[in-house]
């Protein structure tokens, strides 16, 4: 008896040793015909990673690129903090980046020690408004200035049929219900680009700076991960309001921010027109396109909640063949193709054609050094 | 009574083998088994300096890393209370229903009902965090909105049942739960192994003396296996305690610290709150990220310290008596 009940549990241990060795066995073997099948010649692998808001968009890209090259391009969605810092360690040859370079932690420096001291550069790649999407069933779209919705979202307004959300909403039947402010709980670009629209539009009701991480003293709203917790949370909640990449807002209703005199919605074309005539950021060189975006454009036509995520590389790579494809890639990641596809997979806007143009002239200058 | 106590996690000294290694066998195994121990201590120490060396210089910082609080016990403080909050709803919902699962498999089911429901149980086991984050939040916590409305209404004098409960079930309360599901598995599987090694002669004379059934448990399995459940809990407490991705998916946070757990919101436990925050950090922001996983190490630690201490002083007590 003792004897059968010790070395059942070591065949079961055998079996499952011997599946998991068969099973690494055929996938190692699977790994090994696919680099086979990609080594031909002189093609190229790229590895980059970053801004997860631009995975969809560098989907879209590296598969027309991949056909049209034979190289290889790998986006590892890290997110943008550990994009910029592979980058600066040399693990990336590229780097997506929801926030452009900046030397509070000394990353810009590092950035420019990992380029063999040149300016590394920066051009915006991806383009995209960020909708604030509520939950109430018949209420497709709302007016709000960036005013009520701070007061919205730091809790000073508590119902949907407040006077500030109705003075807005002429012939709008508003119910009664609880606000749900719902706010992502992860560091996120989406949210560095929605509090620093609060903070410099809303004439001062939202008191904190622009951060990636939502306010500590308000609590009166949930945090939930990622976009797709923000979309789910708000469609499970009737009365909730959340914020969210305008691409994955899907069938809730949408507010339609104050711009000026009128009411703009969240559309990428707008987006993009917004960031054409929004400032670059003093003392940068000509290859580093940061741009502040400015948030109180009074323009018909613009929509200054958006978030523009950057693609980061250097001028000149020690490798030619690595530089060509860096060069091939992002040329096509900029050009006209590539934004309208990066439109039609992911829903950003394409860049405005002057910005297209400056961004195409920068990434026509990498080279081998 | 004394020697079947321990029995499970040492064996006995008289069944040691003291008599020097001769066959070349005994040799390899013996070899092989310590190996595979030092390993492990080796890799649990590599886990520390990892953590110790990346995570010291999130320390002591400059304060707008620890933002959106302002030092490093300001930051971390709120992560610990809702870490062992969401780790004691999980243990107190998952330890009795898993001992009373287990006891029903080895001691009262007939064994065509206990071995699929064994099997059933495992299964659980096999499920993904993110499957269960998934139906978590989007399901489960839809479904027990009503019970936190409830809970505030009639508990609402205890300070974990305040209002306004949450619109949507995302709390505290319904993260435990979620990670009582997960726990349940390996702390059912262990309490049930033990139970079934329980002297078939302790319990005969158990039911002699008159004892009922329950009472035979009592008397003769409980005190036997204690060891063995201690052992099972505190390696679910383990996995409450560190679950990240369910708890990142179901839990709506907020960074302000509370006892409430149906609340609107509660701040996130150390481990989610390093899975959402990880990815787009900072340099700066990673190392202090990294040093939350160090006091988690500590807490986890340190929790398993005391159990086993307290288990063991009863333990002796007993010896005693």
């Amino acid at each position: 008896m003792t004897i059968t009940s010790i070395r059942r549990p070591i065949r079961a241990a055998a079996a499952l040793a011997l599946s998991l060795s068969l099973g690494l066995a055929v996938t190692a073997c699977g790994a090994g015909n696919e680099s086979d099948a990609g080594d031909n010649g002189d093609a190229v692998t790229l590895d980059g990673g970053g801004s997860t808001a631009q995975a969809k968009a560098q989907g879209a890209w590296r598969a027309a690129y991949q056909d049209d090259s034979g190289n290889t391009v790998n986006y590892e969605e890290v997110g943008s903090g550990t994009g910029r810092e592979n980058f600066n360690s040399g693990a990336y040859v590229f780097a997506g980046s929801d926030s452009y370079l900046n030397d509070d932690e000394g990353e810009l420096s590092a950035a420019k020690e990992r380029c063999n001291g040149e300016d590394p550069i920066e051009v915006p790649a991806y383009v995209s408004p960020i909708a604030v999407a509520f939950n109430l069933p018949g209420i497709d779209s709302l007016n709000m200035s960036a005013e009520t919705i701070a007061d919205i979202f730091n809790g000073t307004i508590t119902t949907w049929d407040d006077k500030a959300i109705a003075a807005e909403n002429d012939g709008v039947d508003l119910p009664s219900t609880d606000i749900a402010v719902i706010h992502r709980s992860d560091d996120s670009g989406t949210t560095g680009n929605f509090t620093d629209y609060l903070y410099q539009a809303s004439n001062g009701a939202w008191a904190t700076e622009s951060d990636g991480v939502w306010p500590e003293d308000l609590t009166n709203g949930q945090g939930l991960e990622g976009t797709s917790g923000v979309i789910g949370g708000v469609t499970d909640t009737e009365g909730a309001i959340g914020y969210a990449d305008e691409s994955a807002v899907g069938d809730l209703g949408v507010v339609s921010i104050k711009v000026g005199d009128t009411y703009q919605a969240p559309e990428p074309a707008a987006a993009a027109k917004a960031l054409a005539a929004s400032t670059r950021v003093e003392g940068r060189p000509d290859v580093d396109m940061a741009i502040d975006v400015e948030r109180t454009l009074t323009d018909a036509g613009t929509y200054p909640l958006l978030l523009t995520s950057y693609l980061i590389a250097c001028q000149h790579y020690d490798d030619a063949a690595t530089a060509d494809a860096v060069k091939s890639y992002l040329a096509y990641v900029v050009s006209t193709e590539g934004q309208q596809s990066a439109a039609d997979e992911a829903g950003s806007a394409p860049l405005d054609s002057k910005l297209q143009q400056e961004a195409a002239g920068i990434v026509d200058k990498i080279a081998a050094s | 009574m004394t020697s079947p106590s321990t029995g499970t996690l040492s064996p006995p000294e008289a069944e040691r083998n003291d008599k020097p290694l001769s066959r070349r066998g005994d040799r390899v195994f013996a070899g092989l088994a310590r190996a595979a121990g030092i390993t492990i201590m080796v890799a649990l120490a590599a886990v520390f300096v990892f953590l110790f060396a990346e995570g010291r210089s999130g320390l002591s910082a400059a304060e707008a890393t620890y933002r959106p609080a302002s030092d490093f016990l300001r930051y971390i403080g709120p992560l610990v209370v809702s870490t062992i909050l969401a780790a004691c709803i999980a243990l107190l919902v998952a330890v009795p229903f898993a001992v009373a699962i287990a006891l029903f498999i080895s001691h009262y089911a007939p064994r065509s009902i206990a071995t699929p429901v064994a099997y059933v149980i495992d299964l659980l086991a096999a499920v993904p965090s993110v499957v269960f984050g998934l139906w978590g939040g989007r399901y489960l916590a839809q479904f027990l909105q009503p019970a936190h409305v409830w809970l505030s209404e009639h508990l609402g004098f205890l300070p974990f049942f305040g209002s306004p409960p949450s619109p949507n079930g995302r709390s505290l309360f319904t993260a435990g739960i979620v990670l009582a599901i997960m726990i349940l598995p390996i702390v059912t599987a262990i309490s049930r192994e033990v139970f079934a090694q329980t002297p078939r002669l302790h319990e005969e004379a158990a039911l002699a003396l008159g004892a009922t059934r329950w009472e035979m448990i009592r008397y003769a399995v409980f005190p036997y296996a204690r060891s063995g459940m201690v052992s099972g809990v505190m390696l679910g407490l383990g996995r409450a305690l560190g679950e990240t991705m369910a708890v990142a998916m179901v839990l709506a946070t907020s960074p302000a610290v509370t006892l409430n757990i149906i609340g609107t919101a509660a701040p996130a436990t150390i481990a989610s709150n390093i899975a959402l925050n990880y990815k787009e950090a900072t340099p700066s922001r990673q190392s202090l990220l990294i040093a939350t996983g160090l006091v988690l190490f500590a807490v986890t630690f340190l929790i398993n310290f005391v159990a086993r201490w307290v288990v063991g002083r009863n333990e002796r007590k007993q010896a005693r008596a």
